[in-house]
């Protein structure tokens, strides 16, 4: 029976080893979340116009994300990014790309239920007022759709943030990747991925329980 | 950017040199060989941690609506524990940790651990839908079953679950569906799956295009036969005048 010794990850290591690669696991889950659903609530405006050209060509993209594993998308982008632009590109940049598109397909589903979980009176509304098509949404549809949608689209990003673990495949320097690099100097990589699976565990649990609350007060308001 | 090749399917594995008829023999493997034994590696994780996470799923899902609290708490541990830590983390931790702090499991093949991990982060989401499916359906008919003088498990057995689990398959499928996607993450324990192959190939023989294509294509196919197994099942047990049912 092996015995763990957690007595190596004094906070020196900790902040030489891991944090570096818990920050990049916050910046890009924050990118990818805010580009992610700007991007994708432009998604799910073209998929709901009534205009073929604008809908085709969104439909085809989310559902070809949505097809297509994460890990696998990873890959695509790091191996097209460089021939697309000409020059190699860091991991940490081609994973920023990668999640903020990957992302704005599953948040443009979420979006697109939320625009169509208001009623249309709000939109006839909008044009009876003398609103154009723009002003009826950006000030009338989208802030409640957005409202309605707040913890669907949080536990979307609780996922994300789990996913960003998935940086793996092409070397990037995340929080877990700043775990195992510690767990391969100390040779204690038992004692490294089991700190790692709390510490995932602490943050999304707890980002989780602020969801649910965040829904009962949202509900009550309503 | 270049032209396609798709002669690279044809090379030798080892020596480059292309086979003809494409399917290396006598000891030879061409690179088509090895992507339809990835698939096959795929298909296997993906079944097996299917099977993992409908049967743990199910339990847990129906231990949450029962009226022991012991239970439910038993149900709802396990479903945060294993929805709130990354799959390839609980890889890792099924890979790395467990068999160092449980001996017996020493000797277990990766295959099977990245199994019962993709299959237990999965029976996570499963339970959440069953738990969902079992609370969508009226309070009455759970009263109906123990008032006919039946014990809460065959409330269960005869009662509850022959309507839930009708009105789960649909979410079910796209968790099907997911596991078939989530199991490239087994390419970090070095199972020879679709995504450990994409990476090695691409790098032997640098037509990546060409590999991630055929790969990607091979998940869609996968994913697309599920829906279709799990569509069939849900035409088959379709209950005449219930939600969903033809007439």
């Amino acid at each position: 029976m092996l015995t763990l010794d957690f007595g190596f990850l004094t906070p020196a290591v900790v902040s030489s080893y891991v944090l570096k690669g818990f920050v990049f696991s916050l910046q890009l889950t924050l990118i990818a979340m805010l580009g992610g659903i700007a991007l994708g609530t432009v998604l799910a405006l073209m998929r709901l116009s009534s205009k073929s050209w604008l809908t085709l060509p969104a439909a085809a993209y989310v559902n070809t994300m949505r097809s297509i594993p994460l890990v696998m998308v990873i890959l695509w982008f790091f191996l097209l990014i460089p021939l697309i632009i000409g020059r190699p590109l860091g991991a940490e940049m081609s994973a920023i790309i990668t999640f903020t598109l990957f992302e704005a397909a599953y948040y443009s589903e979420i979006m697109r239920a939320g625009i169509q979980s208001i009623p249309r009176g709000q939109v006839a509304a909008g044009y009876a007022l003398g609103m154009r098509y723009g002003q009826t949404m950006r000030l009338i549809v989208l802030p409640q759709a957005f409202r309605n949608m707040l913890p669907v689209l949080l536990t979307q990003t609780i996922i994300l943030f789990q996913d960003t673990s998935l940086v793996y495949a092409i070397g990037a320097y995340d929080l877990l990747k700043g775990f195992e690099v510690a767990g391969k100097n100390f040779n204690r990589p038992v004692e490294t991925y089991l700190v790692a699976a709390v510490l995932y565990f602490i943050t999304s649990f707890s980002l989780s329980m602020l969801v649910r609350k965040l829904q009962q007060r949202i509900a009550i308001i309503r | 950017m270049s032209t396609w090749d798709w002669q690279v399917f044809c090379k030798d594995t080892i020596d480059g040199e292309i086979v003809p008829r494409c399917f290396g023999g006598a000891g030879d493997i061409t690179y088509l060989d090895w992507l339809l034994s990835a698939w096959g590696w795929t298909l296997s994780v993906s079944l097996l941690a299917l099977l993992v996470a409908l049967a743990f799923g199910s339990l847990m899902g129906i231990l949450r609506t029962t009226p022991h609290r012991g239970l439910v708490l038993l149900g709802n541990a396990w479903t945060e524990l294993f929805r709130n830590i990354p799959l390839l983390v609980q890889i890792f931790l099924w890979y790395h940790v467990v068999p160092a702090l449980i001996p017996p499991l020493r000797g277990v093949p990766s295959f099977i651990l990245v199994v019962l991990g993709l299959g237990l982060f999965t029976s996570a989401r499963v339970s959440e839908q069953v738990k969902a499916g079992i609370q969508s359906l009226p309070r009455g008919q759970r009263m109906a079953g123990l008032a006919l003088g039946f014990t809460l498990p065959q409330t269960y057995r005869h009662v509850i679950l022959p309507m839930a689990f009708r009105i789960v398959i649909p979410p079910l499928t796209s968790e099907a569906m997911n596991i078939v996607k989530n199991s490239a993450v087994a390419f970090a324990v070095s199972i020879s799956e679709l995504t450990l192959f994409a990476l090695q190939a691409q790098e032997e023989t640098a037509r990546g295009i060409e590999i991630y294509l055929a790969v990607t294509g091979l998940y869609f196919i996968s994913a697309f036969a599920i829906n279709r197994a799990f569509h069939f099942v849900e035409q088959r047990v379709r209950v005449p005048g219930m939600i969903g049912g033809g007439h």
